[in-house]
């Protein structure tokens, strides 16, 4: 009887522990991490690379995701405030979802993909080929080498793809209604402008630098403890893109309520 | 007494319940060339890494030239890591960096060099083993695995090292390539008067590179001597291990 009651806690309790070792384990790597991308030395040039990767190659995605947003929110909110005849709460509508919600959280994601899943792959084969080991070797500190400038890079560029995306997906809205829904484009221009708020714009900034945080993040600590050839890369890879795109929805509500709540 | 540069006593390391290492004691003499041989999976490379402070082990003292190495703080590993170099089993070179970067590495990154100084140094080291200078702005996966492993051996030595260690330096090589690597090796060590550390189960390798031989079996040295007691001793599993027989008192556990 005794056996049957210690297996089911046993069966409980070792998910459990390797839950909380993980965790622990990414606490210590966000220590870390932060540490590093605080002190020197600062490796620039690497930076630069990495505000081209993540920022630069990014624009052609983060273009087509947040034009495409604006453009569908335009047309769907038309149809619902053409039955209360209010068409013109339509760039209001465009403004606020574009600059709140659709930029940062779409770009936040389709950069997860894009660069989450790379720079797991990449640290990944440098830890199975054993080339992590040779830059401690060579006195070179992985963490200011391969992480911090990754980090940095993401919370610097992410802000600005968004910011990027807020102007693309507005501009998204403003053709749908324009050319597809006869708006009068100087009208739309307006009230657009006239219900422009910085903090509207504050709040998406804010989440970019977040999600870049934890893109990179997660792109790192996956790549950093994978194990055992090309299945355990395989792995960190997919690990980096679920967990980085679940956070970033979290995280969005979270950052959304304490600036909206109340 | 004082010509001690590594001294590794009762050295203790397990992953979870399996014991890697099982109180390892190993000295090696300043300029010395010593050769551990052992079975894949006895903890050759655990042992390695230790030294390194790549691993940090459950018991035990490793000390170099004197100071202890296990709980060094960063400052100190640091300036250990200066004195070390390393041959990775599988070159372990940095494939976003162009040949010579990664020979240079280590001046370039620590010692502040000026990049075409640097160069013009990668260039005389990759003429050291063997390699033109035409080969300096190629990226690793460009080279051949018998050439990869002589620009990991460039770089290895390019900092001037006390101490390099080979892993496994002549595995996945053909007999001659492994045969050029064993002199490039011994070649290199006496340059610059290293003390050199390999890892390997080639026992042809062991016995040209090594001043001294080790073996590890079960987590401990069970034997150590010169090549010429090697082929002498009546030790029984080094007898099997030397002679690549399958019956003895080693038993492979499959």
């Amino acid at each position: 009887m005794a056996t049957k009651i210690e297996l089911f806690l046993r069966a409980l309790g070792k998910p459990l522990v390797k839950f909380i070792m993980r965790l622990g384990e990414l606490t210590i790597f966000i220590a870390r991490s932060i540490y590093n991308c605080l002190t020197p030395p600062f490796y620039f040039k690497l930076m630069g690379r990495q505000f081209m990767d993540i920022g630069f190659y990014s624009l052609p995605v983060v273009g087509l995701t947040t034009i495409f947003a604006g453009m569908v929110i335009a047309l769907q909110s038309y149809t619902g405030f053409a039955r209360f005849g209010a068409e013109s709460g339509v760039a209001s509508v465009v403004l606020i979802s574009v600059t709140r919600e659709l930029a940062p959280a779409l770009s936040g994601l389709m950069v997860a993909g894009r660069i989450g899943a790379a720079m797991a792959a990449e640290i990944g084969t440098m830890r199975v080929t054993e080339q992590i080991d040779a830059l401690v070797t060579l006195s070179t500190n992985p963490f200011k080498y391969l992480v911090a400038p990754r980090i940095i890079a993401g919370i610097i560029v992410l802000p600005i793809l968004v910011l990027i995306g807020d102007v693309i997906g507005i501009f998204g809205g403003y053709v749908v209604c324009v050319y597809k829904l006869g708006f009068n484009p100087a009208n739309y221009i307006n009230s657009t402008l006239q219900n422009l708020e910085s903090l509207d714009i504050v709040t998406g900034v804010v989440k970019a630098a977040v999600f870049g945080f934890i893109i990179t993040l997660m792109g790192c600590y996956n790549g950093y403890r994978s194990r055992g050839g090309a299945q355990g890369v395989g792995e960190a890879t997919t690990n980096a893109v679920v967990s980085a795109s679940i956070l970033i929805l979290v995280f969005n509500y979270i950052i959304t309520e304490l600036f909206f709540a109340k | 007494m004082n010509d001690t540069k590594i001294k590794i006593t009762n050295l203790h390391k397990a992953f979870g319940k399996k014991i890697v290492l099982d109180g390892v004691n190993l000295e090696l003499q300043k300029g010395e060339s010593l050769v551990v041989i052992g079975g894949s999976g006895t903890g050759k490379s655990v042992l390695i890494k230790c030294i390194q402070g790549l691993l940090t082990p459950d018991e035990g003292s490793i000390k170099i030239d004197g100071q202890e190495t296990i709980g060094a703080d960063k400052k100190q590993q640091e300036q250990l890591h200066g004195k070390m170099g390393m041959l990775f089993q599988g070159g372990a070179l940095f494939d976003s960096l162009s040949v010579w970067e990664n020979v240079a590495f280590g001046l370039l990154e620590n010692q502040k060099m000026p990049r075409k100084q640097a160069k013009d140094e990668a260039i005389k080291v990759l003429r050291q083993v063997g390699l033109g200078a035409d080969v300096a702005d190629l990226y690793p996966s460009e080279l051949s695995g018998g050439m990869q492993k002589r620009v990991s051996l460039a770089r290895a030595v390019a900092t001037k090292p006390e101490i390099i260690f080979f892993d496994e330096p002549t595995t996945g090589l053909d007999p001659i390539m492994a045969d050029v690597i064993n002199d490039l090796i011994i070649d290199s060590a006496k340059r610059l008067g290293a003390t050199a550390l390999t890892i390997t189960h080639d026992m042809a390798s062991a016995r040209k590179i090594a001043d001294r031989i080790a073996m590890l079996y079960k987590g401990k040295i069970i034997w150590q001597g010169t090549v010429k007691e090697l082929e002498t001793t009546d030790n029984a599993y080094v007898k099997q291990f030397i002679n690549g027989s399958s019956q003895g008192p080693i038993q492979v556990e499959i």
